[in-house]
């Protein structure tokens, strides 16, 4: 039975021409599903529209 | 005088440079430890002996010649190998680098440890793409630890945990994204220094999540933690994110007392998901410099997440192409990690970028009232090699992504640590010392004020 991520794996795949062999989907599932579990504690926490990305500490 | 291999950093230099012991036999004395040790250790992937013995003649051929030497001369040294070095391939772990052409140039940081006359003797055995906390890796196999040998390095800077860990070399460069320098540093039981963000020049070594890349290095002592750092300070045009503040030593300050800095305990989320022996790790340390406060990091589980999210996106860009053409010359769980970065929508990254902005305010404004947070380096102890589970308060969590889980909110705003080593038995176990911005001396201050109290030692490797 396909799981909820196959089609979202399937489509991604091809949009970025980047292999997922058969064999290796059940970890990238996994995986995929570890990354959005934790990038969705972060989507919850509200911040105000004016916040800036930080990529350096400023010197 | 013969170079014994408890011999620091300091009285290697200060022999040297005083003429009791040449450069060669310095050198000569790591080397012969390599070759008695490394096939036990797997720390080295190479050892640079031509060039190092080189160095040595030409540092002892300066001293005959009455000429000054620089305050690492003769001391032997290794770095992680994704640190460039001139006619080596920059392998990062992985197999797929290790059929880039060799470097044509040394990385900064090794330029500027060999210009304070320090020796490079080899390069250093990670995990692939330090993408790891286990110092396993699947192509050259795992550095293993020098107190036990059946147990992880830490990683990714295993290598470079094992080799200082081991005493085959008393200083070792390594890399830290998200833990890599403490991890190695608390299971091998030796001292590290991640600095703040930008402070030292990653030029000329292999990448891995750009936001986060560190350099930093180990040592069995604060006063060579100190003395390696300074040797490496500096702004640095070829590294887009390297600070162009002045130099600023701290080897001239690590004496100076404690008594004026605010100390806390990092409360909450760093309290939590750790073993005993983290605990006690903990407390050692806090007594032994009277701190009692705790003060709670905001949002520190957050912080986590957003890290983890950023790395696994920027490291899946870093790698995209490879993972198109070459798959299946990845360590396939490095490779699958990377497939799902490369899968996070991006406007969780940036939100992720835009809570890590928050969250450097939060601890921006902690730091008016502390000076020094105390925090686990790592929730254990070193696992065994392969370990997968480990079960903590009855419930089985996996080990890989539990390893990293309090020094990521750390690293994650760029602030400086310092990895001290608790010599518990049978294994030691590091603390971190945490500072604000830019304020390595405090936080090597208060290492060096653990070590004088006995409180935190490089033990003597005792599975060799």
């Amino acid at each position: 039975m396909a799981e909820p991520l196959d089609d979202y794996i399937d489509a991604v795949s091809k949009a970025l021409a980047l292999p997922v062999e058969d064999a290796w989907r059940p970890a990238v599932r996994a995986n995929l599903e570890v990354s959005l579990r934790l990038a969705r504690l972060v989507d919850e926490f509200a911040l105000p529209d004016e916040t800036e990305p930080a990529p350096i500490f400023a010197v | 005088m013969t170079a014994k291999p408890d011999l620091s950093a300091a009285d290697i230099a200060k022999a040297v440079a005083g003429g009791k012991l040449s450069a060669l036999d310095a050198t000569e004395a790591a080397l012969a430890r390599i070759t008695q040790h490394d096939g036990v250790l797997n720390a080295f992937t190479d050892v640079t002996a031509d060039r190092a013995r080189a160095k040595a003649r030409a540092i002892d051929a300066d001293i005959a010649a009455g000429k000054e030497v620089g305050p690492l001369a003769g001391v032997p040294f290794a770095v992680k190998n994704l640190f460039d070095v001139a006619g080596l391939p920059t392998r990062a772990g992985s197999k797929i680098n290790r059929d880039l052409p060799p470097a044509r140039r040394d990385a900064t940081l090794v330029e500027r440890m060999e210009a304070a006359g320090a020796v490079l003797v080899g390069a250093l055995n990670m995990g692939e793409y330090a993408y790891d906390f286990t110092g396993e890796n699947i192509h050259d196999g795992p550095s293993r630890n020098p107190h036990d040998t059946t147990r992880m390095s830490g990683g990714s800077s295993g290598g470079s945990g094992s080799a200082v860990g081991g005493a085959l070399v008393p200083i070792a460069l390594g890399s830290d994204t998200n833990g890599s320098i403490r991890v190695p540093s608390s299971f091998c039981g030796i001292f590290g220094l991640k600095p703040t963000y930008g402070r030292l020049s990653r030029a000329r070594s292999f990448p891995f999540v750009a936001s986060f890349d560190h350099l930093g290095p180990f040592a069995r002592s604060v006063t060579d933690l100190a003395l390696a750092y300074d040797a490496m300070q500096g702004p640095d045009a070829d590294d887009a994110a390297c600070t162009t503040r002045g130099l600023e030593p701290t080897t001239p300050l690590i004496a100076n007392p404690v008594s004026d800095l605010r100390i806390a305990l990092a409360g909450g989320y760093f309290q939590k998901n750790v073993f005993p022996e983290a605990v006690e790790a903990v407390s050692r340390v806090a007594k032994a410099l009277g701190a009692t406060s705790v003060v709670e990091i905001p949002e520190a589980a957050r912080a986590r997440a957003a890290a983890y999210v950023i790395s696994t996106t920027e490291g899946a860009s870093l790698h995209l192409d490879r993972l198109r053409k070459r798959p299946n010359d990845f360590d396939p769980a490095v490779r699958d990690r990377l497939i799902a970065g490369a899968m996070v929508p991006a406007p969780l990254v940036d939100r992720a970028q835009k809570f890590r902005r928050w969250y450097r305010a939060q601890l921006a404004e902690l730091f008016k009232s502390v000076d020094v947070l105390i925090a686990p380096a790592t929730p254990c102890t070193a696992p065994k090699l392969g370990q997968v589970n480990f079960n903590l308060d009855g419930v089985e969590l996996p080990v890989r992504a539990n390893i990293g889980i309090h020094t990521q909110p750390i690293s994650f705003i760029g602030l400086p640590v310092v990895a001290v080593p608790v010599p518990l038995e049978p294994l030691p176990i590091g603390v971190q010392i945490i500072a604000a911005p830019w304020r390595e001396d405090i936080a090597l201050r208060v290492a060096y004020a653990l070590e004088t109290m006995g409180i935190v030692a490089a033990p003597a490797p005792r599975g060799l």
